[in-house]
Formats: C-alpha cells, structure tokens, sequence
C-alpha cells in the first residue's frame, strides 16, 4: 500500500498564456470576395469589439489541457467508489463505436429513411429497456437522470389532468433516503412535496406512508433498492397503499445495477421508470455529462409519454408524433445519441446472463466490503442489520468522529492521497457522518483489499497521529480548498472576467 | 461476452468472497426480493456477442444511416454542421476527463473543474455576459429553466417569446413553465421582414411581465434590427430582457450584453461538438447583479484559493441554490448536464481565439449571402422569404413554382441532396417554405449542385 501522488502543474488559465496573434485553427474560404460580405451587414448589428478570447496556437491548447486532464481522476485511474453514482468501467468498445461517422455525422430532421440506423439502434434499446425493466414503452428523450424525473412527474401531471383530478392530487411522496433530484424535480413540476420516514430497518415506514396518503397524492417516488442499498421488502405493500389511494408510482433508477435480471421494477408494480445509462448501462459520465435518462411506462401510460415515439411498422423505424395525451417535449430533438449507442453496444455485448452477473458481481463486492468495513475501528454500517446490501452500502464513522475529530469528509479526503476517489458522503441524510460506498461490479478483489487495507490505515491515523487525516488531501494536484470563500460574495469570482474586475484592478 | 469487464467473475473469486461473507450461494444476497416480484427467467434479450461481432453489428446497423459526408444537407433549425478540430477529440477522450464523474471531490477534480471556468469564462467572453453556468441540455432547456429564472427574479408570470421560434422549442419551454404557473404569451412578427411588432410588444408588456425573450439571429435566420428598442419596453415594465443566439454567430454579430439582455441563452453545439443525431449543449449565462446570480440554475465553478491561501483552486459554488442541499426549493433539478461538451466547446473556443470567431462569422455570412443569390436566380423561388440581414440560415419560398415542397425535397434526395427543413407545418402562413442552412462545411461545388438540382426539380 503506497501513497499515491498526483500531477501537480502550475497551470495558468487559458487567458493567460499566449501571444497577441496567435490562432490554433484554420478555416477555408471559397472564394476571394469571401470576406466583403460583412459589409453588407448594418453597422449596428456587427460586434464592435472583439471577444476577449485567448490567442494560442493549437500546440499551446492540447499542452494545457492535457496537463489539466492530469490533474483530473478518472475511473481509469483507480477506484471510485462514489455511492449511488454507479462508477464502473466504460468499455472502450463502446466509445470506438460512438465516434463512428454514421454516429457523428447525422442531422437529426435527415429524412426517416436515410436515419433507418439511429431509429433501429433507439427502437430496439427501447425493447431491451423494457424487458429489462418490465416496462411497456420507453422514451429515450430524457438527457440525464433528472431529466427524466422530470419527464415522469409530467406524465403524472397529466395523467391526473386527464382524470379531472390534478386540482386535487397536489402531493407527490418522498421517502426522506431519497436522492435530492426527486424533490426537486416533483416540485419542478407544480406539486408539493410530503416526506415520510424511514424505519430501523432503512426502509419505509409503512406506517407513517398510511398516514401521508389522501387523496390528495398524486404518486410517490421511490428508488429500490433505496439509497441504504437495502431492498424495500414490502415494496407490494407500498405500492398497494398508492394504488389503493389513486396515485402513481415512480421509480428512481439511479440504483438499477443491483437488480438486473434479478427484479423489474414493472413487476413491483410501477407505472413509470427512468434509467441512468451513464450508470447502470457504463457510458462514461464526461465529468458532468452527457447522461440520458430514459422514461418507461406501463401501457396504460404510453400515450402521454413525450413526441415523438420511435415505432417499427414492419419494414421501417420511424418516428412517431402521433400520441393522444403526450406531455410535448422534454429537450430538443430525440436523445443524446452518442451516449444511446453506447448503450445498445452494451447491452448487445453483455447479454441478459452478463446483465445478471453485473447484478450479482456488483451486490457481492459490496456486502464484502460492508463486512470488512463494519470491523474497523471506529466505523459501522447502521441501518437493517444483518440484512444483505445490494450495490452499495453507507457506513457512519460517527465513533470515529467523536473518539478522535476526524469526520467523514476527513476520511474522504485521506482517501484521495491513496489515489482512491472518496466515496459520497453525508448522505443519505438520516445518516450521521455518512459514507455511501459502491465499488461497482468494475472492481477486482484485489482493488477492494487494498481499499480496505488503506480504510484501516486512515482508521490507525485517525486514533494516533489524527492532524494527517485532519490536514487532508496531501498528495492531490493542490491541498484543501476554500470552498467557503469560493461561495462568499465579497471574493465570489465565477469567470475571468469577474476574476480581472475583482482581483487585477485594470 | 462480459467476463472482460467484470475481474471477480471466476468461479474461484466468487467462491472466495462469498466465504467471506459467510454465504452459500449468490441468491442469499437477493433473497429480500420476495418471491412473488423475482424474476424467475432469464431475461429475454439478443445473445451476447464478443466486441469483433458487436462491432460487427453495430456497424452494418449503422450503415442504415446516410451521413452528411456521403451527400449534401442544407439542414440546420438547432443543430448545425461544424467542423470539430482533431484536437478538440483528442482532449474530450482524455479519460481522465471522459470517466470521470461530477467534480464533487475538488482537490482531485482541478483538471475538470478548471477547464469549466475557462468554458464559463469564454462562453463569458463570447455573450459580453459577466457569469455562466457549466451548461444545460440544450438551448431549449436553457429557454424553459431561463423562463422560471425570469419568474423568480421577478415573481410575476407572463413570459413573452416571439412567434417565429421552434414548435419543439416552445413545448419544451411549456413543460418548465406550465408547472410553475407561467403563462407564454407570443409576441407577433411582421410577415415582411420578421422584426418584432413594436406595438403588439408593447400592448402585451405590462407590470405582470417576468421578461421578454427574443433570438438573434431568429429560428429562421434572420437579424433582429433593434434590440436595444426592445430591452427598452421590457426594462421600462420592470421586467428581464432575454436573448437566445447561435454561439458561432457572435465574431461578427453583436452580442446580448452589449444591447441590454439580463439573461443570455444559446446553442453551443456548434463550438466543437459533432451533430450526433441531435446531442446538445445548452448555454445559459446572465450579468453579474447578486439577485440574478443566486437565482440561476444548473453547476457553476468559481474560483478560491487552498484553504492556505497558497495556490489558486477551483471548486463548485453557490451550491445552496442546488438539489442535493435544497431538495424541492432548489433553483432546478438539474445535476448532470452536457459537462463534456462544455468541455469540447472550451477547446474549440481556445483554439478560434477572437479572430478565429471573426473569420468564421464573416465567411458564413459570405456563404449565406452567396447562396441566397445563386438560389435568387432560379424561377419561381423567393429568397428570403423575410426581407432581413440573415446568418447561416434563411428562407427560401417555392410558392411561385407549381410543385410542392415535399416533391421538391424528394427530387433533391434523389440527387443526394437533402434540402432544407419544411416549415408548411410548422408555420402555415408562410406557405411553401423551408429553412436553408449554410456553413463553413459546404463547398462551392455542394452549393452549385444544389442550385443545378434545384432548377431541374423546379423544371421537371
């Protein structure tokens, strides 16, 4: 077990390096006159002032940004544990397959018979993603996974609407495990939004949902397993209890790679899914995007999912703007391709018996290391004891904390040094001094020893010698961050522009 | 196949952590799922293949495709044919970059986090705006969550677009606004030369109105002539003025800050990033004043210091206004959004540099200015429809001519022409009309065929 040391480059910003002049890009022209024609345009709609835009040669730009990429952690670095984000391995398969022309090169309102390959790739991933799920129809619209909550609040809207009933049904439930995305996105979408409690066992409280439902609900958003990484056993109970009281019930599929064909969430009685596929289906997540987040529905649902559907009449795909109750639009045109294709290579490559080991390799790797975990010094895995976890599991180092000052976020910076990306901590909230570990079906058992190895290491620091964990990170591009003057608006400073006004005084 | 991916699926390692865990066989692990909700089959989906055969497949699936290389596309309306710069690919396939997830650890992140400050900065730059966040999905998300941003700002609720936007651009726009009780009102157009009504703006405009949106260049190409006369309306009524733009236009064209806008949204496809059937970067960016600032969705780095005041660092900020900290009262939902092409586009940008834009702009207005002429001289056509300055995009009307539009699309395909986009549906009014799109990508030969077929589909 060594110390890991990152790049560590005195990278100035863009701005600040090259030379009056210089470009790092050439364009064609097609004809001398070429550039008279601005003239044409009136004096007072033309720029008057150039951008302020760096000037650098391209030699200059792919130094500095591969010198920034150094100072950037990837899952091809090294382990990334980062709970409920689902951080596995991206095959390059895949990527070799996205940068195809065939990919690139397409414009999305092409005539339907010269895109026959995009709508066969998005018409046959919507198959899969139903047999996968249980569902009946789905959109591949949504570009990431709040997207797609959103997209399924308004199919609930709607769907309450067409009832007569939306005057009414103004709440959508929540258990308090929730991820952050599903308040949000209920509330995006005009509803109110009731909590309810999670039990000893960190699953619903059956008791208290009895009471949060009236007829007031218009559905209840539910990610199973929930973010404990427990199952919600009495999910036929839960959905009862919705069902009974005339709402819906929306799945959260950020934590879907625990269940491959292990459980559909349209079998647990869901009317609407969304799927992260730069989770559960490895597409990379590009350090902040592009996602998609897919919405699936129940028949009695397809009419209102958004235009247009991608349908097969048994000789061509093509798209489909015709559906009854349809919410509109969720984003412009039909999906993030590059990111669908993606997916379908990997689907088509791990099959339905891969799928299943992902499941299983990714739920045995975590209940491992929830059992090593749980024996170190000063940390425990709360909640449903003795329950098996799925894909990820939270410990608290709350002893910890308090026999020794170092926290969860302390830990997670001591991590880093090790070149392990911490995992996500303080939440769920019900947690105290929360870490939401999900090592992924990606990683090998000699990764997971090492992490353990290394969590025992900081566990050791934190009793004997605490300042080095309470001082961390040491070995990443640059030590401790003032994220709290970062935020304060006296030195707030969000571009250069603001940075040259505030700082450099011109 | 999948053994490649997943290093513990042995028989032996499985055995080895399943002993260590005390359990006998892997079902213990799912043995919460009740019976009645297990899956008791195996999935039905296509065989696995092994990469050469998933290549295989994948590629004659894709074949079905006609790309823009293998004929000529004058189609645009929200994505745009660009050249993207080798180099721009090789940093967005940087894995460090590529795999990596939301910096949400930022000593380890600075990579990322530091080249989304150059992004915002130059998109910054670009827009004459003071802040920009790290993206939205596309510029018809930036206009919806620009839309409640409006509200907000100002808590009232009549939002004001112009007529001749996108239909696919106003149902996205509703689906943000309905909810929060936002009413879209439109703003009428002249049918002659597309500028905004004054008088329809100012009848509508009032003391309930959140902010006034319109796009330069418009959906249909052409420039709006007085901006400044339209922030005024809208500033007098204490309400936001709003500007939409194609991100690539604005070497040459003015930009939002510099003609009043409060909020400033746009497509940034077009800086470095491939069409992909349709993959969209959404620029949202607004002036400096606090009051906008806390109010605006989406990520945003700022930059700090090391809590030893040593070293410049980046970080994310303001994240109270987010999801993960205010659950329902956040300012959006969003938490992954298009980093990566954000990414693409600083590149890009970094690699144009001011005269770069400038080159770009004027060469497009070249092409547009040129093909408008070609096109004028065959019979029957109208060109432009709108009598306005236009950028990389126009009308072009065929109702002097006796065929329709969709016989004259055919035609051209024939030919390996895919013509512009047919507008009849979209807006009835201006009867056999489509939207033509030209770029640096065209050449002198596609645009003269374009023409030679044109006139034979016209004469046939």
């Amino acid at each position: 077990m060594g110390e890991f040391r990152q790049a560590r480059w005195f990278e100035p910003l863009i701005f600040s390096i090259g030379s009056s002049g210089r470009r790092g890009y050439s364009i064609p022209s097609i004809r001398d006159t070429d550039r008279s024609a601005l003239r044409d345009i009136p004096e007072n709609l033309r720029r008057r002032r150039l951008p302020d835009l760096p000037e650098v040669s391209e030699v200059e730009v792919v130094k500095h940004f591969t010198r920034l990429s150094q100072m950037n952690f990837g899952v091809d670095n090294g382990l990334y544990p980062l709970g409920s984000c689902t951080m596995k391995y991206n095959p390059k398969m895949n990527d070799a397959v996205a940068s195809l022309d065939e990919v690139r090169w397409i414009h999305p309102l092409q005539p339907e018979e010269t895109l026959q390959g995009m709508l066969e790739v998005m018409y046959k991933l919507d198959l899969w993603l139903c047999e996968i799920t249980g569902m009946h129809k789905f959109s591949l619209q949504p570009a990431a996974g709040a997207n797609g909550e959103c997209t399924g609040i308004l199919i609930i809207r709607a769907y309450h609407q067409m009832h007569d009933e939306l005057k009414k049904r103004r709440e959508i439930i929540v258990p308090d495990s929730a991820h952050g995305t599903n308040p949000a996105s209920a509330s995006m979408g005009g509803f109110e939004v009731v909590t309810v409690p999670s039990d000893d066992s960190g699953c619903i409280d059956i008791e208290a949902l009895k009471e949060a439902v009236s007829p007031r609900t218009a559905g209840l958003m539910l990610t199973n397993p929930n973010t404990l990484g427990i199952f919600e056993e009495r999910i036929r109970e839960i959905e009862e209890i919705i069902h009974d009281a005339g709402g819906l019930l929306y799945y959260d599929g950020a934590n879907m790679n625990a269940i491959l064909g292990k459980a559909r969430p349209g079998d647990m009685g869901f009317d609407i899914v969304h799927l992260n596929l730069h989770k559960t289906f490895s597409t990379p997540h590009g350090g902040g995007g592009p996602g998609a987040g897919p919405v699936g529905v129940k028949e009695h649902l397809k009419d209102f999912l958004p235009v247009p559907l991608v349908e097969y009449n048994g000789k061509k795909y093509y798209l489909n703007y015709n559906v009854p109750h349809s919410i509109g639009k969720v984003k412009g045109f039909y999906c993030n391709f590059d990111v669908i294709v993606r997916a379908f290579a990997y689907i088509l490559t791990v099959g339905a018996e891969g799928l299943k080991s992902i499941s299983e390799i990714s739920v045995l790797n975590a209940n491992y290391l929830a059992s090593k975990i749980s024996c170190i010094r000063g940390f425990e895995v709360p909640y449903g004891k003795g329950k098996p976890r799925k894909h990820e599991f939270v410990a608290s180092c709350s002893e910890l904390k308090s026999e020794t000052r170092v926290s969860a976020k302390n830990v997670a910076k001591r991590l880093l040094d090790y070149g392990i990306h911490a995992p996500t901590i303080y939440f769920p909230p019900i947690v105290d001094e929360a870490l939401m570990i999900e090592p992924t079906e990606s990683a090998s058992i000699e990764e997971l020893d090492e992490f353990v190895k290394v969590m025992e290491a900081i566990s050791k620091e934190a009793y004997e010698n605490p300042e080095k964990v309470l001082s961390a990170p040491h070995n990443t591009s640059v030590g401790p961050i003032d994220e709290v003057k970062a935020s304060h608006p006296r030195t707030l400073c969000l571009s250069w522009r603001m940075y040259k006004r505030k700082f450099m005084k011109e | 196949m999948h053994d490649q991916y997943i290093p513990n699926d042995t028989e032996e390692i499985r055995k080895k952590l399943m002993d260590a865990i005390d359990i006998k066989e892997i079902d213990e692990l799912f043995s919460d799922i009740s019976e009645e909700i297990r899956l008791k089959r195996d999935l039905n989906l296509p065989n696995s293949l092994s990469e050469l055969e998933a290549k295989r497949e994948i590629e004659k699936v894709l074949k079905k495709n006609l790309t823009i290389k293998e004929m000529t596309c004058f189609l645009g309306a929200g994505v745009w044919p660009h050249h993207v710069p080798a180099a721009v690919d090789y940093v967005s396939s940087r894995s460090e970059f590529l795999t990596s997830y939301t910096p949400y650890q930022p000593e380890i992140s600075q990579g990322i986090l530091q080249a989304l400050f150059e992004y915002q900065s130059m998109i910054c730059e670009l827009l004459d705006m003071d802040v920009a966040n790290c993206s939205m999905y596309g510029w018809p998300s930036s206009l919806g969550e620009a839309a409640r941003m409006a509200a907000r700002v100002t808590r009232r609720n009549e939002f004001l677009v112009p007529h001749y936007i996108s239909r696919d651009k106003l149902m996205v726009l509703k689906n943000y606004a309905e909810p929060a009780g936002i009413r879209i009102i439109e703003v009428n157009q002249s049918l002659r030369n597309g500028q905004i009504d004054m008088e329809d703006l100012k009848r509508k405009v009032s003391n309930r109105t959140s902010g006034v949106y319109v796009e330069n260049p418009s959906y249909l190409g052409f420039l709006i002539e007085s901006p400044e006369e339209i922030a005024e309306v809208v500033h007098d009524a204490g309400g936001l003025f709003l500007v939409g733009v194609d991100s690539i236009s604005l070497g040459v064209l003015r930009p939002p800050g510099d003609y009043g806008a409060d909020i400033a949204i746009g497509e940034g496809q077009p800086l470095g990033n491939y069409m992909n059937g349709g993959s969209l970067l959404g620029i949202f960016a607004c002036r400096g004043e606090d009051y906008l600032i806390r109010q605006m969705p989406g990520r945003i780095i700022g930059i700090t210091t090391t809590l030893d005041g040593k070293r410049q660092a980046f970080c994310m900020v303001l994240q109270t206004r987010e999801q993960h900290i205010r659950r329902h009262r956040a300012t959006s939902n969003i938490c992954t959004n298009e980093a990566l092409y954000a990414l693409r586009a600083a590149v890009y940008m970094a690699l144009l540099g001011p005269r770069g834009f400038q080159e770009l702009g004027e060469i497009i207005i070249s092409r547009t200015r040129f093909l408008i002429e070609k096109l004028s001289q065959i019979n029957g056509v109208r060109v432009p429809f709108f009598d306005a300055h236009h950028f990389k995009e126009f009308t072009v009307n065929f109702d002097g001519s006796s065929k329709s539009l969709r016989e004259i699309n055919r035609r051209l395909l024939e030919k390996e022409i895919i013509g512009g986009k047919d507008l009849t549906s979209e807006f009835p009014e201006l009867g056999q009309t489509s939207l033509y799109c030209v770029t640096e990508m065209h050449t002198l030969q596609e645009i003269e065929s374009l023409c030679e077929s044109l006139k034979e589909a016209l004469e046939a």
